[in-house]
Formats: structure tokens, C-alpha cells, sequence
């Protein structure tokens, strides 16, 4: 069917994917952060014969008892996994591994003998059939609506109810689960509850976007939160905006190429996740070699004033030549790219032999940092007795850390002049 | 039944065909899985079978024909690229690996899903048959995918056998091995290359979406087996195959079911009976073990309980109920079973409610209490631990005090002169009988 020809259904099958996008994301947020995702990921499969013993039995599509069979099933895995690793010496890992895969191969075979009686095969159970949600409708408080919509409108209201309830103890199981604990707060009980509610929340979701769409709009929405903040309230909001997005987009994409709704919702999220790894502004990857590119050219620049320094001071007369000054800072494009913007900020200046000396601004700046290295030296032979030979190093390190604040507490605290090598400690 | 007889008596080429390339894909990805497992990529291999699905599309579009090379190449690309994704973003980011395997297992699947729909929508789309790929679809095998397999399976057992130590040191020590000045970067990946390999050859039999499943449940039946490496190995690689035979038999038989799912599940069967019954790791002989540890202990304490009685009261006459309830904190419906059993084996007598030592009794009751002593003795001579302590500890081990044990501390404390002579003296005073 081409999902272009129901433009007037277009509105339900948004609203089922937003619904859908919201209710997993704001339950993958403790999935992240307790580390708990691919139990999450187990659980969307291993629900799937808990699903189809509730249609043999019952051989309806009633969500109630699909609900009550995932829910259980849902909740065997978590403890069939736990139980596999602990009495069988399983490794975690592998027990999920076993338990999951098994569980999703019976579902399947259980589906393949009933697909005569149930219109399902196992292919839909995978990837979701949202374009068709419209056609199956259902009428709630005398508003005609998809059948698929209403049940996770039930499911969302759910969530966030128990959200809202369980809030505090939520944060604290997912920041310390050994506070939770002495707090008196069950990490257990916290644990199987979201595990049955992960699952709950799977069969609301998994006629519309599959069993393994499920799981990217469980864990990539709140990923990506997690890359974008540090605070647990605002995590839940970013979860949601992202997962919504992710259905919003993955639907007119999908609209345009005339290809399978789901997998382009799980698409998005993603392609937004790897945004959010490659340019989050402070756990992104961009951001944080930006910052070490950025501190370790401070840190050559610094270098390179101090060597200047040092040098006139020993040998005032003669200059120090370009080629031993990179010489000595060893390989690699950084110590040309310091020299350039030291030349650029005109602190040092190219003398027409070649040779390298600081301006007035530059010894300004360098004679700062020869100072604070001086007076860190003085300080940790004062006050920790280090011999003179273990000075430079930790000097050396700390030098480009010691802020104006730092320095004048060193000065008030060294009553020499000199530091302990007998080199003069300059003053401001 | 007749299609039984024509599967059962191998008649038809093409069915062994099939059956040989899934015994030997069962095979090999056991022996793959063994080292997967226990280098914990289980689930890195699940993400990699997803992974792949995108790669089979890439590979129709370029190749534009339903080519198995071809297929191959393009999921082993993706299968990687998908390794490679999981372990930047845990390496470089603060999203651990579970999140990160997550999301690229559902967003390349979504990709795959995607490319494939775009496929399907092409005049000639449904020649690519994709959709065997999802679930799996041994009986499509043709001899020229299977002679394919049989390459692939003898390079990566090529591989395997040329470097079984190697392996073997990474996937128990990997610190130890690089510091050994192996390359344990480079065998990690090698690895993870076996893994991805075994893992695209085993997709048009068993699917993306339970791949994983061949390599991760047979080697944790395997497991409970054995504790030597080489031999895990090999039942494994044993009942990976079994597994692929009995899966893809299966599903010749039921032509409505797809192959991936009965090959997981006979694999299921041969892990729950492995963890039922395998001899020594397996959950009943762990069962029966505890068993039979309680018995003997609480057979124990009931002579140790007897003894006491007697060697305090100064005679060997029988024992009222009440006074023995009160040797230690058990209760009454306990000891009760416990001197019943005792009875049985002849250890004790009864008569009225009082129980005296039979003379086999006897002998056991004394070598119980002289090994419980003598551990008391030793904790309290070389241990430092004071004799009020000593009880509860001694209590608990001398039930699983080895012979050779008893003789050691016989010898060294006879060495200090101190070795008592039938029955060492309680270094502490025996609980008085209370009224």
C-alpha cells in the first residue's frame, strides 16, 4: 500500500508515532542510565510469545491480554537472565544472549503456526505496520480513533503517572543504587518494575513500529539526552523532544521515498544520536578534541614564552633560533601552529637572522609564567620537602594552571626572593 | 510422512546439500562463539548481524542482482563498520556499550528495513529476496552457497587451530597477553573478523535477526560441560551442529516455518538440557551436591550433639529428647527428621524418646568430634582466633574437612606435643544442658 494515498489519515499515524516516540523515551532515560539498555532490547523480543499465546488462546487482538502475556514473559526474561548468570555461571552477557534469542525464536515459530488463524506474519513483528494503524479503528469516550492510537495514549498516561509518582526514587536508584538501598528505596522493586513496564509499553508500541524499532526509540532518544545534559529532569525533556522528532521526521522522510515508516523513524533517531555524539557541546567528540587541541596549544605557547624567557635571561646577548626552539618541542604540527599565533598576538617577534625574541607584552605574559613556576618550586621545597631535583617536573605541570589568585597567595606565603635553585623569582 | 522418509534417507541432492551447509555452519559458529563468549562479545555479535542488513541492500543496489558474494561483502562491510560505530562511541563518549550496541543494532536494522522496502518498490525488487535474509531460509541454499560456507568454515578453523594459544591467553588475560608483547590489539580485532565472517555466511541460513543466537547459546551449553578450553570447543562446535541439522530437518519438514528459528531453538534445547544435566556445573548435580552436604551435616551434628551428652554425663546411656533440642539452636521438627535418618542408618538407637549411639555410631560420633576439635585446636594455635569464636567456625568446616587435612593437623600438632589422644578435649566449655 502506498502510505502517500492515506493523506487523510496521515494525522493518526503521526499522532501513533509521537505517542509511541514519548512513552519509550521517557522510559529509556533510567534504561540509560542504570546501564540497563539491552535488557530493554531483550525484553522487546522476548515479549513476542507472550504475544502470540495470548492471540492462540484467545485468538483476539484485544490489547489486554497481549498485555498481560508480554508483561509476563517480559518480566521471565529479566529474572531468567538473572537466574542463568548467578545459578548456571552463565556470563551476563551470554545469559541475555540465550534467553532472549530463544524466547523470540519460539515467538516466531508460534506466530509462523497460528498465521492461518491471525492475520500476522513474522515480518511485521520485526518492523511494525503503521502505515495500516488507521485502518483498524476503535471508538474512545465517542471519539472514533485508531485502535493502535488509544491503546498507547493508555500507555503514556501510564508512564508518565508512574513517573511523576516515582520520581525521587527513580533518581536515586539510577544515580546510587547502594543509597536507594539503605534509604530504604528497593532497587529490586524498582528494577522489575521498570523492566514490566518496559515491557507493557513494547506491545503498545510493537504493532505499530516492530520489536526492533522498539528498542532504537528506547535507548537512542535518551543517548542522545544523555550526551546533551547532565541533569537528570532535563534528560526526560530532551528524551521526549528527540524521540518526537524522530517520528515527525522519520515520517515525512518516509512519506517522500515511499519506504517503511519504522525504519525510518529508527533512522532519525539514530543519525540524531550520532549528531549528538560528534557535536554535543560539552561530551560531544568535536567539543572535547576541540578543548584538548585548545589547552595543549596553550600550553606549547606557554612553553615557548618561558624557553624565551629563560634563555635571555642566561644568555641576554644572543638570540634564540626558530629552528632549535621547535627542536626542542619535539614533532608535530602544534609547536608551528603556537609560534605562528604567538607571532600573530605580536608577543614574539622574528628577528632577521632567524632568531626568535618576546616583545614587551610577551615578556609580560612570560615573566607571569616563570614567576608562578618559581614559586611553585619554592613552595613545595618549603612546605613538602621535595629535593631539589624533583622541583622542575611538577613545576613544569602546574605552571600553566596557576591563575592570579593562586600566584599572589604563593608571593605572600615566600618570603625569598630567590627560588631554590638560586634563580631569581621575578616580581610583578 | 512421505516428505519425512525422502528428508530422513537423504534422497533428494539438494536436501543435503542443505543439511551438510547447516551442520557445518552450526559447527563453525559454536567454535567462533566459544571465544566470543567468553571474551564477552555475545551480544557485539547480535549488533553485527543487524548491522549487516543495510550492507545486503547496499550491495543489490551496486551489484543489482540477487548475487551471494556480492551479499557477502556488503554485509560484512556494514557488520564491521556497525562493530566499529559501538565501540568509538564507548571508547570516545560517555554512552557505555550497551546503549551504544542498542542503537546500532535498531538503527542500521531501521536502514536495512528502509533500503529494503525502496528495493522492493523496484520493478525487479522482489527477485532480490531479501526477506530470507530476516528470518533465514536454509532450504534456498543452493550448492554453490554452501561450497561458499565450506570455504569460509575451513578458513576460520584454519585460523582457530594456527591460533588456539593466542586466543585462548586473550580471552582469559588480555592484559597479561599484551604485556607478554602479543598484539592483543590486532587479536581482538582478528577476532572480532572471525566473528563478522562466520556471522554473514550464517545469514542466509539463519537470519539477521537470531544469528547471534548460534553463536552465543551453544558455546554457554558448552560451558557447563567442561572447564577445559580446547574441549569447549569441541562440544560446541559439536552441538552447534547438532542444532543446525536437527533446525534445518525441521524446517525442511514445516515449509511454513522459517529455519532460523527451529536451528535457535534446537540450540535452546541442547543448552537446557546442558544446564539440567550436565555432570559436574549442571543445576541438578549442583542440587544433589547440596543435598547431600546438608544431610551429612546435619547427621553430624546430631552425633557431635550425642557424644557431647554422654562424654559430660560420664556414661554411654541414651539421651532424652529435650536435652539433646538444647545442644544447639535447631528445632524440634529438624532434629526430629534428623535423628530419624540417623536411626536408618543405623548410627543410633531410640527407645521412648531417648537415643543412645549404636557402636558404629560410636566410632563416627568420635571421629566427628575429633576433627571438629582438632580444627578448633589449629584455629585457635596458628590462627589467633579467640576460643569463643572458634566454635561457630569450626562448626561450619568440619564438615568438609578433607582426610588428608585431619592427618596434616594431626602431625602438626602432635609436632608442638599437643595432639590429644582418642578425642581432643573442647578447648572451650560444652553449653550446659539447660533445666
Amino acid at each position: 500500500m502506498n502510505p502517500a494515498g492515506l493523506r487523510a489519515d496521515d494525522f493518526w499515524i503521526i499522532t501513533t508515532a509521537v505517542l509511541c516516540a514519548l512513552s519509550c523515551a521517557l522510559l529509556g532515560v533510567p534504561l540509560v542510565l542504570r546501564r540497563m539498555s539491552l535488557l530493554g532490547d531483550a525484553i522487546s523480543h522476548a515479549m513476542l510469545p507472550g504475544i502470540a499465546t495470548a492471540f492462540l488462546l484467545l485468538n483476539s487482538r484485544a490489547l489486554g491480554p497481549m498485555l498481560a502475556g508480554a508483561v509476563v514473559v517480559g518480566l521471565l526474561t529479566a529474572v531468567l537472565t538473572a537466574a542463568l548468570s548467578r545459578w548456571g555461571k552463565v556470563p551476563e552477557d551470554a545469559a541475555m544472549g540465550v534467553v532472549f534469542t530463544s524466547l523470540f525464536a519460539l515467538g516466531v515459530i508460534l506466530i509462523s503456526m497460528a498465521a492461518s488463524q491471525v492475520d500476522l506474519d513474522p515480518g511485521c513483528v520485526l518492523y511494525g505496520l503503521i502505515e495500516f494503524v488507521p485502518l483498524d479503528r476503535t471508538e474512545l469516550l465517542g471519539i472514533e480513533l485508531p485502535r493502535a492510537t488509544a491503546g498507547l495514549m493508555g500507555v503514556l498516561a501510564g508512564n508518565v503517572l508512574l513517573l511523576l509518582l516515582f520520581y525521587k526514587e527513580l533518581k536515586i536508584v539510577c544515580f546510587d543504587p547502594y543509597l536507594a538501598t539503605t534509604m530504604g528505596i528497593s532497587a529490586a522493586a524498582v528494577h522489575y518494575g521498570l523492566m514490566a513496564t518496559v515491557a507493557a509499553t513494547s506491545v503498545a508500541a510493537f504493532e505499530s513500529v516492530g520489536a526492533i524499532l522498539v528498542v532504537a526509540m528506547l535507548i537512542a532518544p535518551a543517548a542522545t539526552a544523555h550526551l546533551l545534559t547532565d541533569r537528570f529532569s532535563r534528560m526526560f525533556l530532551i528524551a521526549a523532544g528527540s524521540g518526537v522528532l524522530s517520528a515527525v521526521a522519520g515520517y515525512f522522510l518516509a512519506l517522500n521515498w515511499n519506504t517503511s515508516v519504522a525504519g525510518m523513524i529508527s533512522v532519525a533517531a539514530g543519525v540524531q544520536f550520532a549528531l549528538a555524539v560528534l557535536l554535543a557541546p560539552r561530551h560531544g567528540f568535536v567539543s572535547r578534541r576541540m578543548h584538548q587541541f585548545l589547552l595543549a596549544l596553550r600550553i606549547t605557547r606557554e612553553d615557548i614564552l618561558g624557553m624565551l624567557y629563560r634563555w635571555k635571561e642566561s644568555a641576554p646577548s644572543r638570540g634564540l633560533g626558530r629552528a632549535q626552539v621547535l627542536a626542542a618541542l619535539g614533532r608535530g604540527a602544534l609547536p608551528r601552529v603556537a609560534l605562528e599565533t604567538l607571532r600573530r598576538a605580536r608577543l614574539i617577534e622574528r628577528r632577521s637572522d632567524d632568531t626568535l625574541e618576546l616583545s614587551p607584552a610577551g615578556v609580560a605574559q612570560a615573566r607571569g609564567l616563570v614567576q608562578a613556576h618559581r614559586l611553585w618550586e619554592s613552595y613545595l621545597a618549603k612546605h613538602l620537602g621535595l629535593p631539589l631535583d624533583h622541583l622542575h617536573e611538577p613545576a613544569e605541570r602546574m605552571e600553566h594552571y596557576v591563575g592570579e589568585r593562586l600566584r599572589g597567595q604563593l608571593q605572600s606565603e615566600i618570603e625569598q626572593r630567590s627560588d631554590p635553585h638560586g634563580r631569581d623569582i621575578p616580581a610583578d | 510422512m512421505d516428505d519425512f522418509l525422502r528428508l530422513i534417507l537423504l534422497r533428494d541432492a539438494n536436501t543435503r546439500v542443505v543439511l551438510l551447509g547447516a551442520t557445518l555452519l552450526g559447527a563453525c559458529s559454536g567454535a567462533v562463539g566459544t571465544f566470543a563468549v567468553l571474551r564477552r562479545r555475545a551480544l557485539l555479535g547480535d549488533a553485527l548481524a543487524h548491522a549487516s542488513l543495510p550492507g545486503l541492500c547496499m550491495a543489490y543496489f551496486v551489484v543489482g542482482d540477487r548475487s551471494f558474494v556480492a551479499f557477502l561483502i556488503g554485509a560484512m562491510i556494514f557488520g564491521l563498520l556497525g562493530v566499529a560505530c559501538v565501540s568509538f562511541v564507548n571508547a570516545q563518549t560517555r554512552i557505555k556499550e550497551d546503549a551504544a550496541i542498542g542503537i546500532v543494532l535498531s538503527s542500521f536494522f531501521g536502514l536495512g528495513i528502509v533500503l529494503s522496502r525502496i528495493i522492493q518498490n523496484q520493478p525487479a525488487g522482489n527477485r532480490a529476496g531479501l526477506d530470507t535474509y530476516i528470518f533465514g531460509k536454509a532450504a534456498a541454499m543452493v550448492r554453490q552457497d554452501v561450497m561458499l560456507i565450506i570455504t569460509v568454515s575451513a578458513v576460520v578453523l584454519l585460523l582457530l587451530t594456527a591460533l588456539f594459544k593466542e586466543f585462548r591467553l586473550l580471552c582469559f588475560d588480555r592484559a597479561f597477553a599484551a604485556s607478554l608483547g602479543w598484539p592483543a590489539t590486532l587479536l581482538d580485532g582478528l577476532l572480532m573478523a572471525l566473528i563478522c565472517l562466520i556471522t554473514v555466511v550464517g545469514l542466509p541460513a539463519v537470519g539477521v535477526v537470531l544469528m547471534a543466537a548460534l553463536l552465543i547459546i551453544p558455546a554457554a551449553a558448552a560451558r557447563f560441560w567442561t572447564e577445559d578450553l580446547l574441549r569447549m570447543v569441541l562440544i560446541a562446535a559439536g552441538l552447534g551442529g547438532v542444532a543446525g541439522l536437527a533446525g534445518t530437518s525441521i524446517s525442511a519438514m514445516m515449509s511454513r516455518l522459517p529455519a532460523g528459528a527451529p536451528i535457535v531453538l534446537a540450540a535452546s534445547a541442547a543448552f537446557i538440557l546442558s544446564m539440567l544435566f550436565a555432570p559436574r556445573r549442571g543445576v541438578v548435580a549442583d542440587l544433589l551436591r547440596r543435598r547431600r552436604l546438608r544431610l551429612r551435616v546435619s547427621r553430624q551434628n546430631v552425633l557431635r550433639a550425642l557424644f557431647e551428652i554422654q562424654e559430660r554425663s560420664g556414661s554411654t546411656a541414651p539421651a532424652a529428647f529435650g536435652d539433646l533440642l538444647a545442644m544447639r539452636s535447631w528445632s524440634a521438627a529438624e532434629l526430629e527428621r534428623s535423628l530419624e535418618r540417623a536411626e536408618r542408618d543405623g548410627l543410633i538407637v531410640g527407645t521412648l524418646d531417648r537415643w543412645g549411639l549404636t557402636p558404629h555410631g560410636q566410632d563416627e560420633a568420635a571421629r566427628v568430634v575429633r576433627a571438629h576439635r582438632l580444627w578448633e585446636l589449629f584455629l585457635v594455635e596458628q590462627a589467633d582466633i579467640a576460643p569463643d569464636h572458634v566454635d561457630r567456625d569450626a562448626d561450619q568446616i568440619e564438615h568438609v574437612l578433607p582426610p588428608e587435612l585431619i592427618a596434616r593437623l594431626e602431625q602438626q600438632l602432635a609436632a608442638a606435643g599437643r595432639l590429644p589422644k582418642v578425642v581432643p578435649r573442647s578447648p572451650h566449655p560444652i553449653r550446659e544442658v539447660m533445666p
